[in-house]
């Protein structure tokens, strides 16, 4: 029952922890899906989302003002600035480079990675800075199944909690609003979207605003839980490997590629860690994401690809 | 260039025979239960209306896609799955309905491309580049100048091709093709787009490269007046069943052919 | 008026495919090779400014010739194979820890017999590491077969975040050093002992300048031509005969040689003694900048590349140092994110071949100088 009662814990931790990453891989493959551009940036966007909270927080709250109105303010701030952001990137980098080869644009966005991080820290500064949003302590669940409980921490039920409205939010924005339906055509196909009147760069704009505010609500959950730093872009990084196994074009492909990840690296840490040496959870995702793509290419959830000539 | 001397255009021999193919992409049938043949040193045209099934057609012939049933004899040998590669080993060669030049490269090394199969000289050769690889080198550099003065286009042989016009383009790709020298050249289109004068230049190199080297030619076209000129045979494809096949001349007072082209109520 | 071609006229075509077939262009490379194997010693010898002390050779010059090597393997499967990697700097590990390894002996106990390899000379060392990394390069490139651009970008990923930890981990790599760092060899190339900046930097210009002109041969010959072509368009380069296997495979193996030998230089002339982390991912991405920048599919644009890079971070600090501005490291730092990031996304929208198409460019005006056209 001990051991069952661990498997449980980790496997909990495991999959609560893997809704992050599904919350990074969301704001990709809504970028890839509206214009084809693979967004390496996007954990760059978490963390300079995070920096502008945290510091706009910090500011508000030494200067007097109450803690809700500080939250408020600062979260506005920062969507502000990843509007800004999302502003910037379609108007100077994207734009001048559509109908671009996919793997210059890939490049192009590690290039925006670089200017966002290097930015970012210029502008907020490089330190760890704590966040406080939510709180960090645990439950102890089925204390009368198992001796000692199930640990579950706070936060990480925070995160699943708001990944799931977030979610829901997506949705409701893709299938009933006006901008929504002008998405998903672009989605489809862009010269037809262009013919039928709908502006391209005003829609990247809003795909790449919208991943940007998804970058921000990572960043609250992340930032709570590790505190605002730069090493939040190597996690984020981890969307990759996510995206790999659910398949780039399928929001519910991020989400339980995310959730495969996150239980698989808690559960292969606490059980092969011990035989093969520890810190596996560093590689895991991506020699997962390895194997997957050499048995299913297109991931787990994506469409296959027909090649024609 | 030189004729293969092994080719006697009147001989009649069949190069390559399709038994019964049929292709389906899931649910839906390019090719249904199609057979014709090809015979050496002819120029074998397919046409038909659009979505009819001839460029699946090509792309079965070298091996592109695999069909579910049928039978393709080439060279007398029965193939099973081939690849692509195996296709150019064999003499097949191909130009494409869109262009697909290497575009970073300059016309010239395109259509050394081509040469690939030929050229034989080990890694280690090519490293060092001196003695053997880099005659080689040049000997195959010789018969890609020839094909370049045969089609007339020194004056862009070193131009990247991204940079050429269309009908250069086009040219360019058919050099490539003919650098491999195959014994079976398909051709998809390769006037489409091009204005009078650029059609009848290309209509010159096809029977050029017909009659000078042999080379048996497999083509799809959509200008009427060319095929009739040009083809020995016509193959009629719609809707992925042959409905014809003949000389143009048989071909063009079929009545199944001109119901397809002009549509009939069914 | 000097750099024209008028009146060179070639009269076969072994003159015609010379890898500079403008008579200004060698002149030019001959200069810089005496220069670079005659000059720089003397100036050395005699102490002239620039190279007074040895910062400029041990802190530029030798980094510089180095990673130059490194940015052309990776310019060799990226730049001219189309296969994006992030994990050249795995690659440079395992070209270091290969090289290590046989420079100190490499012990397996198998079941019936014991693989007993005694420590090797450096130059062989070095050459290993590039097979093993060759090796591993191969394995890593399978799935090229099946998947292409962004998707193999992740993959080599993986390369790069799996043998981070196994250098970290796995003790056997290095000798069981209780800190994880290990310490190169004695420099011994055949008798001639590399201990002075000056001798190290002829260790790799010899190095550079070798692998530098095979990879120019491979690449203007025919599997150069094959990898260009399924860079360009993989299906047609199937149908002309091209096996994607082949062409992708060794691709990888070539350009992991490379980018394994000039880790392997790295780590023994460069750094002397070293940990996991000097080729962690921050390395894979410094050496795709280069790329990038220098010009993808260009063997002289890995040079350019690598120059401005390494040039970048002193010009920021220098500059606005000598403007009276201070600027603290720490900001020089961000701002060479910023600058570099910036530089990339400038190039690639206004010339996606790099500093060597802007170079090439330049001499076709200067060519043509004073008309336009």
């Amino acid at each position: 029952m001990i051991a069952f009662g661990q498997f449980l814990e980790v496997f909990i931790s495991g999959l609560l922890a893997g809704v992050l990453y599904s919350l990074v891989a969301l704001g990709f493959v809504l970028i890839f899906k509206a214009s084809g551009v693979f967004n390496f940036a996007q954990g760059s966007m978490v963390l300079l989302a995070g920096l502008a909270l945290v510091r706009s927080l910090d500011w508000l709250v030494a200067k007097g003002f109450p803690m809700w109105a500080a939250i408020v303010a600062g979260l506005m701030f920062a969507a502000v600035i990843m509007a800004i952001t999302a502003f910037l990137v379609e108007r100077y980098v994207l734009g001048p480079l559509v109908n671009q080869d996919g793997l210059i644009l890939f490049m192009s966005t590690i290039g925006v990675t670089f200017m966002i991080e290097g930015a970012a820290q210029f502008l907020f500064g490089s330190d760890v800075y704590p966040l406080r949003l939510f709180p960090t302590d645990a439950w102890f669940l089925f204390e009368g199944s198992f001796p000692g409980g199930i640990l579950v921490s706070k936060i990480d039920v925070w995160g699943g909690v708001i990944a799931a409205v977030l979610v829901a939010g997506l949705a409701l924005f893709f299938q009933r609003t006006k901008i929504g339906r002008a998405l998903r055509a672009v989605a489809d196909d862009h010269a037809a979207a262009q013919s039928v009147g709908i502006p391209l760069d005003w829609i990247w704009f809003v795909v790449w605003l919208v991943a940007g505010l998804v970058a921000l609500v990572a960043a609250t959950v992340w930032g709570t839980k590790l505190g605002v730093q730069f090493s939040i872009t190597f996690l984020a990084l981890k969307a990759l490997p996510v995206l790999i196994i659910g398949g780039f074009t399928s929001v519910p492909g991020a989400i339980v590629g995310g959730l495969i990840v996150g239980a698989g690296e808690k559960l292969a840490e606490a059980y092969l860690g011990p035989f093969i040496g520890g810190g596996i959870e560093y590689w895991f995702a991506y020699v997962l994401a390895l194997i997957v793509l050499l048995m299913r290419p297109q991931g787990l959830f994506g469409e296959r690809i027909i090649e024609r000539i | 260039m030189r004729a293969p001397a092994d080719i006697d255009i009147s001989a009649g021999e069949t190069i390559l025979s399709i038994e019964n193919v049929s292709l389906s992409f899931g649910g839906v049938r390019a090719i249904r239960d199609v057979s014709f043949d090809i015979k050496k040193g002819e120029v074998r045209a397919i046409i038909g209306p659009n979505g009819a099934g001839k460029t699946s057609m090509l792309n079965v012939i070298n091996g592109f896609y695999h069909p579910q049933q049928g039978r393709i004899t080439f060279k007398g040998q029965a193939r099973a799955k081939m690849q692509p590669h195996d296709a150019a080993r064999g003499g097949i060669a191909r130009t494409f309905q869109n262009v697909a030049l290497f575009k970073g490269m300059s016309a010239l090394d395109n259509i050394m491309a081509g040469r690939t199969l030929k050229m034989k000289r080990g890694f280690l050769w090519q490293l060092l580049r001196v003695g053997p690889a880099l005659n080689e080198e040049i000997a195959h550099r010789h018969r890609v100048e020839e094909i370049i003065d045969f089609l007339e286009i020194q004056a862009i042989r070193k131009v990247p091709v991204a940079r050429l016009p269309y009908g250069l383009q086009k040219r360019v790709e058919l050099g490539r093709a003919l650098a491999m020298e195959p014994d079976l050249l398909l051709l998809d289109e390769p006037m489409a787009g091009m204005n009078l004068e650029e059609k009848e230049d290309m209509s010159r190199f096809i029977i050029d490269v017909n009659d000078h080297f042999g080379t048996t030619i497999a083509l799809i076209e959509h200008d009427m007046g060319v095929v009739m000129d040009l083809s020995d045979r016509v193959v009629v494809l719609d809707h992925g069943v042959k409905i014809a096949d003949g000389t143009p001349g048989e071909v063009k007072s079929n009545q199944n052919v001109i119901d397809a082209y002009l549509g009939v109520a069914h | 008026m000097l750099y024209r071609e008028t009146g060179q006229f070639k009269t076969s075509y072994a003159a015609d495919m010379a890898i500079f077939p403008i008579r200004q262009d060698r002149i030019a490379l001959w200069g810089l090779l005496i220069f670079a194997f005659i000059g720089i010693p003397v100036m050395d010898a005699f102490q002239v400014w620039p190279l007074r002390g040895e910062y400029l050779i041990r802190a530029i010059l030798i980094p510089f010739l180095i990673l130059s090597l490194a940015a052309v393997g990776l310019n060799i499967l990226t730049g001219y194979c189309g296969q994006l990697s992030l994990g050249s700097g795995a690659f440079m590990a395992i070209g270091a820890y290969g090289a290590y390894k046989f420079g100190t002996g490499v012990r397996i106990p198998l079941e019936i017999f014991t693989i007993d390899i005694p420590p090797l000379p450096v130059f062989w060392c070095i050459l290993l590491g590039g097979v093993m990394s060759a090796f591993v390069g191969i394995l890593f490139g399978i799935p090229s077969l099946r998947i292409k651009g962004l998707y193999l970008a992740v993959a080599t990923l993986a390369a790069q975040f799996f043998f981070d930890w196994v250098f970290i981990r796995v003790k056997w790599f290095t000798n069981y050093t209780s800190s994880g760092s290990v310490v190169a060899p004695d420099l011994n190339f055949f008798g001639f002992f590399a201990n002075k900046p000056i001798e190290k930097y002829l260790v790799c210009l010899v190095f550079v300048t070798v692998f530098a002109l095979l990879a120019k041969n491979l690449v203007r010959g025919n599997i150069g031509r094959q990898w260009m072509a399924i860079r360009d368009m993989d299906i047609a380069a199937e149908l002309i005969g091209i096996r994607p296997l082949y062409a992708k495979l060794s691709a990888f193996a070539i350009s992991s040689f490379i980018v394994g030998v000039a880790g392997a230089l790295w780590a023994f002339i460069y750094l002397g003694a070293w940990e996991p982390l000097a080729f962690n991912i921050d390395r894979s991405f410094q050496i795709l900048f280069m790329v990038i920048i220098g010009g993808l599919g260009s063997i002289l644009g890995s040079f350019l590349g690598a120059a401005f890079i390494l040039v970048l971070p002193i010009l920021l600090d220098q500059v606005p140092h000598a403007l009276g501005v201070p600027v603290s490291v720490e900001t020089v730092s961000l701002l060479v994110f910023v600058v570099t990031g910036a530089l990339i996304c400038w190039l690639l929208i206004v010339e996606p071949h790099g500093f060597a198409r802007l170079w090439s460019t330049g001499k076709e005006k200067l060519r043509l100088w004073p008309y336009p056209y």
